[in-house]
């Protein structure tokens, strides 16, 4: 579930407020920072943190609990950005280049290991 | 009272894969195109989230797809269509290729482009530019309500909600396209938090009817309280039970019902140690959200045992929907087409799950084929205003006096009968009827009495469209009185070859089934 706006990064630019398909963001827009005003309907998906360009957001991989992540171990727990950075998703996308094309012979090999013939 | 009020040739109901290729097909025949997506087109449906791998098959030489189809028609036992399998190979080989430059396509270690997998939230985001290039309108955050419909029964647009701006919304077009995906009733399905079926029953309203309804008893794995229902690092799975002792569960088709029959036992745990160490890299750029889930959590999937559950995909993975009544991916209803999902998937996957593969192939070919479809009728009618009036009953107009309904404890109600197990992966007659008998007192009471307004007015039609669907998927799988592909009866368990047939079926106030044969269903 979506745990904290990190506030001293956010800079209000509605993208999340956009971009969430649960609607989770306050949507009366003030400029300042993003507002978490429907958490229950977080949907744990993490794309607000791909859509961010400031890398404010955190999701907590937990979808039936708030675990209440505050603003400073969000920031101290390395994980801000994670998500875009193994996406490729915006800056430096050599770095991560996208294997998703592998995905087929990841069940292959797995298929062959367990002498399962794969369906 | 309507705030936004818009016209066009087409109306694309859902801007998930299949609602933005059926924008992108009517777009490309000319047509003017309006999207409405309850979310935000782009990541909104189930594969913003995942990374769809199509059905791709080389057309030389054409041996290749012959035998693809071929094993898929057995597997799928012999519910499916050889053509439309054929059909959606060659689209989707043919299209895939023109998202280059919308899409950064890999090239692999040989240095050949890859086309057939991409990335969920990158496609999404693809699709979406290139619909916005062709001159679609999209309308995010902005759930349909309703169909109207003409006198005749003929559909001409629907009605909704813009949930941010707080304003109903309508469009009037002479065809309109349903693309709201499948039902995941409620599960934590990931991504699936809109897949609540609203297309179902707006299709029903408007006279449509079902196939394949039964065919809702998939299941995947997820590390317990997530919704990261990714299944891939999973074919190399050791599970355990709570005392450490290894059960044994292979990969395959069988491995979540051995997963089930555990789990009813107690708590499961997982092991991905049998991961090999080159793979392991790999698995960070295949599937980035998996391993932001695990470290998040705190969890060395490949050292650590980590506790599991089963999350029901409903008619996500599972094969029903509305019941295609055309070439064109019509539904029977006049100005009324289906793409991805929201259609029956039986046509190309026969009995048993698309997966990934059928369900974006067909996603892309009916999306194609829809909006296509919509795009040349529309613009081949009159363009006579017609007056058209709004359809929409269970949870916008009650037949009986409105009095308080438990819209919570409905939806509750719909989650536990169609995830349980025990009441949905192995089915039984008896437990069928009473699903059956409880969701139809639920349907009544919300039909009867419920009303709503403003923005509760899109919560309340979700809870019907689950009820609704339930409801058809519980009585086809009573119907369907044998077990074949996911559907398994513990009561049947065997196939029955009377019932190499279709089980279509409808109706609201009291559900309805009929078995008809795959050639029967076809020339429908």
């Amino acid at each position: 579930m979506i745990e904290v706006v990190v506030t001293d990064l956010c800079t209000g630019c509605g993208a999340c407020v956009q971009a969430c398909p649960s609607n989770v963001f306050a949507t009366e827009y003030s400029g300042g920072p993003a507002v978490i005003a429907r958490q229950d309907d977080c949907q744990t998906c993490f794309l607000c943190e791909l859509h961010c360009p400031v890398d404010a957001l955190y999701v907590a991989p937990d979808c039936d609990a708030v675990l209440g992540v505050t603003q400073a171990e969000a920031k101290a727990s390395g994980h801000l950005g994670r998500f875009k950075l193994l996406s490729g998703w915006g800056a430096n996308p050599e770095q991560y280049p996208d294997a998703h094309w592998r995905m087929g012979a990841v069940f292959e090999r797995a298929f062959a290991l367990a002498g399962v013939k794969r369906p | 009272m309507t705030d936004i009020s818009m016209s066009a040739d087409v109306l694309i109901i859902g801007g998930g894969l299949a609602g933005a290729w059926a924008a992108v097909g009517a777009a490309r025949e000319g047509a003017s195109v309006v999207l409405a997506e309850k979310g935000f087109c782009g990541t909104s449906g189930v594969t913003a989230t995942a990374g769809p791998g199509h059905w791709w098959v080389p057309p030389d030489p054409p041996e290749l797809r012959a035998r693809a189809v071929a094993e898929r028609m057995a597997r799928g036992g012999f519910l499916g269509e050889a053509d439309w399998m054929a059909r959606i190979l060659d689209l989707t080989w043919r299209t895939l290729p023109t998202l280059a430059g919308f899409y950064d396509f890999p090239r692999d270690d040989a240095g050949i482009t890859q086309y057939r997998a991409l990335r969920g939230p990158e496609y999404m985001r693809a699709m979406r530019r290139l619909a916005t290039s062709l001159g679609v309108r999209i309308l995010d955050h902005s759930p349909a309500l309703e169909l109207l419909v003409a006198d005749d029964g003929v559909v001409g647009g629907a009605r909704g909600y813009a949930r941010q701006a707080g304003q109903d919304w309508q469009v009037t077009a002479p065809s309109v396209v349903l693309a709201t995906g499948g039902c995941a009733f409620g599960s934590r399905l990931l991504g699936s938090a809109n897949n609540t079926g609203d297309g179902l029953l707006m299709a029903a309203e408007a006279g449509a009817d079902f196939s394949g309804m039964e065919f809702t008893n998939a299941y995947c794995v997820a590390p317990a309280g997530t919704t990261m229902t990714r299944a891939m690092a999973y074919s190399f799975a050791r599970y355990f039970d709570a005392d450490g002792r290894d059960l044994d569960i292979p990969p395959g088709p069988d491995s979540n019902r051995h997963l089930a029959t555990a789990l009813a036992q107690g708590p499961v745990f997982c092991s991905l140690e049998r991961v090999p160490e080159d793979l392991r890299a790999h698995i960070p750029t295949i599937q980035p959200n998996v391993t932001v889930a695990f470290e998040r959590a705190g969890i060395d999937p490949y050292t650590m045992r980590f506790e599991v559950t089963l999350r029901g995909e409903g008619t996500v993975r599972g094969i029903g929907g509305v019941r295609v009544h055309g070439g064109a991916c019509e539904t029977g209803v006049p100005g009324l087409y289906v793409a991805g999902d929201v259609a029956t998937r039986e046509l190309v996957t026969g009995a048993i799950s698309g997966g990934g593969a059928q369900n974006s192939a067909w996603a892309l070919s009916s999306g194609l084929l829809a909006g296509g479809g919509a795009a040349r009728r529309a613009m081949s009618q009159s363009r006579a205003v017609r007056p058209l009036r709004p359809v929409g009953q269970g949870g916008l107009r009650p037949c009986a006096a409105v009095k308080p309904v438990d819209l919570s404890a409905a939806r509750a109600l719909v989650a536990t009968e169609m995830e349980a197990t025990d009441k949905n992966m192995a089915r039984r007659a008896a437990v069928l009827e009473r699903s059956l008998a409880e969701l139809d007192t639920a349907w009544h009471e919300i039909a009867s009495h419920a009303v709503s307004e403003g923005a509760g007015r899109v919560r309340a039609r979700e809870i019907a469209a689950m009820l609704a669907a339930a409801r058809w998927s519980k009585a086809s799988a009573l119907a369907r009185r044998e077990t074949r592909g996911m559907h398994w009866r513990a009561d049947a368990p065997a196939a029955e070859p009377g019932m190499q047939a279709r089980l279509t079926s409808g109706g609201l106030a009291s559900v309805w089934t009929r078995l008809e044969t795959v050639a029967q269903a076809a020339a429908a």
